[in-house]
């Protein structure tokens, strides 16, 4: 059955492949500088980016040796003589195993306060902003800020002291707690995100299978945001690791890790140490300049730390199941 | 498509008028489910009235002080099926909802009149018991990211103070599995993810939800318009099922649905109540012409 109809003149371009009016070659010049330009960023950025993996593979795997991460740094005249990246590899994982312990409550419990409860809204919004005003301040202002607050003698016992008794407000729990502010904001609007987009009928059942709100929150709630929360501590780890200001101010960066006190986990926890960052920072020619091509194989572990992390962060994006409880999968 | 093409390259060369061909599809020919034995329990359809369970008597709701329920009185039998039906916007499903009280959870709803559950006031009860007492089913199947045996049993569990172990579980939640008619389906593994379900099969899973904790009534909003319908088929022959057991009351769009499953028909129009009577006389011989133009199909 076919009828008839006016042809109507349409400014969308047709949907057939032969069609040659879809060819760029044939659009008006002024699009396809644009669309020109488009493709240039794009290749541009991809190109950035292989250059520095490609770069810094080439740089750091000639010097990378398996013995390196396994032998603590030393002193030394010559780069044979001043050992491995041992220490600074602990404490980066010292350093974030306290800063995501100390930021996933907080930001697990803001999360949920904002979803869930929200009330009073002037509060909220309080104490939104104030997160998005930790997440934009710069991390050396969080680290000279944190210094001022450690170096209190109120605070003297957390942290590494001078032998004369003065308060240097330098230990593995001052920069933990400074991280924790820097992995706070990507794990709060995750957790909260994800709670946001939990559809309100899934409450309901809850509910209207006589269960309590803080059970509904606990039981069904936290469960459907778990890869959320996954995201959330994946990125906040990868700032931490990342991180270099509050390094320097905060932990010391010491050659070993030096404990203070006697007692087995606290003197670890009050002591000071170096991670990654600052070891590259300090071995870079930028800094004492001492060993540049362990700079390059330490730069290239925490590339790749940093790298395997993000990918983690988009495996698990995409594993999540579908929103549609319909659909099943 | 390609017809189309062809006549409009013919018409470019030849110059004729812009004028085109619109090949119509043809209308899709409708996939008749097949046609489901019906239940021989379920043929005689006797209308087994047991205890009143439920009284609704001169309810009022009102949203921000507009008005979606209007005095409504009503009663709710055990071993009887009531639907609720009207158009939309008529303030059925906040009937529905207030039953147990989800519409408190609306902070701008007030309400007046009274609910009786059993003899006893509903606003005097703790609302988990209540919700425990009157379980719901949703329009959207909505099983909780976890196991099938996690969904069942989570009703169940924090009903008693201590953490019951999985074994004393185990028996209640195959019940309430086979009650809903889902426990053949997924007997073999009852840890896989809830949501690996059908849409069919998590409804069910969330009836067997709702019926695990043995409520009274069971609360349905429009439990079926989600689904296909083979699943919906199931679920009105389970719903026949359950009745002996429980009341239930069911919001539906489906006229024919309701008339399939229900022993009762409540027809709801802009919050009041117009109609209440047996599904026969309501569907056969309404009292009221707003009622009978709905159910004839003349407005809706």
């Amino acid at each position: 059955m076919s009828v008839y109809a006016p042809q109507l003149e349409t400014g969308s371009p047709p949907t057939s492949k032969r069609g040659r009016r879809s060819s760029p070659w044939t659009w008006r010049w002024r699009d396809r500088l644009v669309l020109a330009c488009a493709w240039t960023a794009g290749l541009g950025l991809c190109a950035i980016a292989a250059a520095i993996v490609l770069y810094m593979g080439y740089r750091g795997i000639e010097y990378l040796r398996p013995g390196l991460l396994f032998t603590r740094p030393a002193i030394g005249q010559s780069q044979s003589q001043t050992g491995g990246i041992l220490d600074p590899l602990i404490g980066t994982a010292l350093l974030t195993l306290i800063g995501i312990g100390l930021a996933f409550p907080l930001a697990v419990a803001c999360a949920v306060w904002i979803a869930e409860y929200g009330r009073p809204s002037w509060l909220a919004r309080v104490v939104e902003s104030s997160i998005e005003i930790v997440a934009g301040t710069p991390d050396i202002v969080l680290a000279l800020f944190g210094l001022s607050i450690f170096q209190l003698g109120l605070f003297a016992p957390l942290s590494f002291r001078a032998e004369g008794g003065g308060v240097y407000g330098r230990s593995f729990v001052a920069a933990g707690a400074m991280m924790s502010l820097i992995a706070l904001p990507p794990l709060f609007a995750a957790t909260r995100d994800g709670l946001q987009a939990v559809p309100e009928h899934m409450r309901e059942a809850a509910f209207a299978l006589g269960k309590t709100r803080i059970a509904t929150i606990r039981r069904v709630l936290l469960g459907s945001v778990r890869s959320n929360i996954a995201t959330g501590v994946t990125l906040g780890v990868s700032r931490i690791i990342g991180d270099t200001a509050i390094v320097l101010l905060l932990l010391g960066e010491t050659l070993h890790i030096e404990t203070q006190g006697p007692v087995p986990v606290v003197d670890l926890l009050r002591g000071t140490g170096s991670t990654l960052t600052s070891y590259v920072y300090d071995n870079s020619p930028a800094g004492e300049g001492a060993a540049p091509q362990k700079a390059y194989a330490a730069a290239f572990v925490l590339l790749v730390f940093v790298l395997g992390l993000n990918l983690l962060v988009e495996r698990i994006g995409r594993s999540r199941p579908a929103p549609s409880p319909l659909t099943g999968r | 498509m390609d017809n189309m093409l062809d006549i409009e390259a013919l018409s470019a060369q030849e110059e004729v008028p812009p004028v085109r061909t619109i090949v119509l599809d043809r209308p899709p020919v409708p996939v008749a489910p097949p046609v489901r034995e019906r239940n021989p329990l379920r043929e005689p359809a006797p209308s087994t009235a047991g205890p009143e369970r439920l009284r609704v008597s001169d309810l009022s709701i009102a949203y921000a002080g507009v008005p979606a329920v209007k005095s409504v009185s009503l009663s709710i039998h055990q071993g009887e099926v009531l639907a609720l039906i009207g158009p939309s916007g008529c303030g059925k499903t906040t009937l529905l909802r207030t039953l147990n009280r989800l519409t408190e959870l609306t902070p701008s709803a007030a309400r007046s009149g009274r609910v009786l559950l059993d003899g006893q006031d509903i606003h005097e009860l703790v609302d988990t018991t209540l919700r425990s007492r009157v379980a719901m089913v949703f329009q959207q199947p909505n099983p909780f990211p976890m196991s099938i045996f996690d969904n069942v049993a989570f009703a169940l569990r924090e009903q008693s103070r201590k953490r019951p172990r999985r074994r004393e579980l185990e028996p209640l939640v195959i019940d309430a599995l086979r009650r809903a008619g889902l426990y053949e389906e997924v007997c073999h593994d009852l840890d896989r993810p809830a949501l690996r379900l059908s849409g069919g099969q998590q409804q069910r899973l969330c009836i067997a939800r709702a019926i695990a904790p043995r409520p009274e009534v069971l609360l349905m909003d429009e439990p079926c318009s989600a689904l296909d319908p083979i699943s919906t088929g199931v679920i009105e022959e389970l719903i026949g099922e359950l009745r002996r057991e429980l009341a239930v009351v069911i919001v539906t769009h489906n006229l024919a649905q309701a008339r399939r499953v229900a022993d009762k028909v409540a027809f709801m129009y802009l919050g009041d109540l117009i109609e209440y009577g047996t599904a026969d006389e309501v569907f056969t011989q309404p009292r009221a012409a707003r009622t009978r133009d709905y159910v004839q199909g003349t407005f809706g």
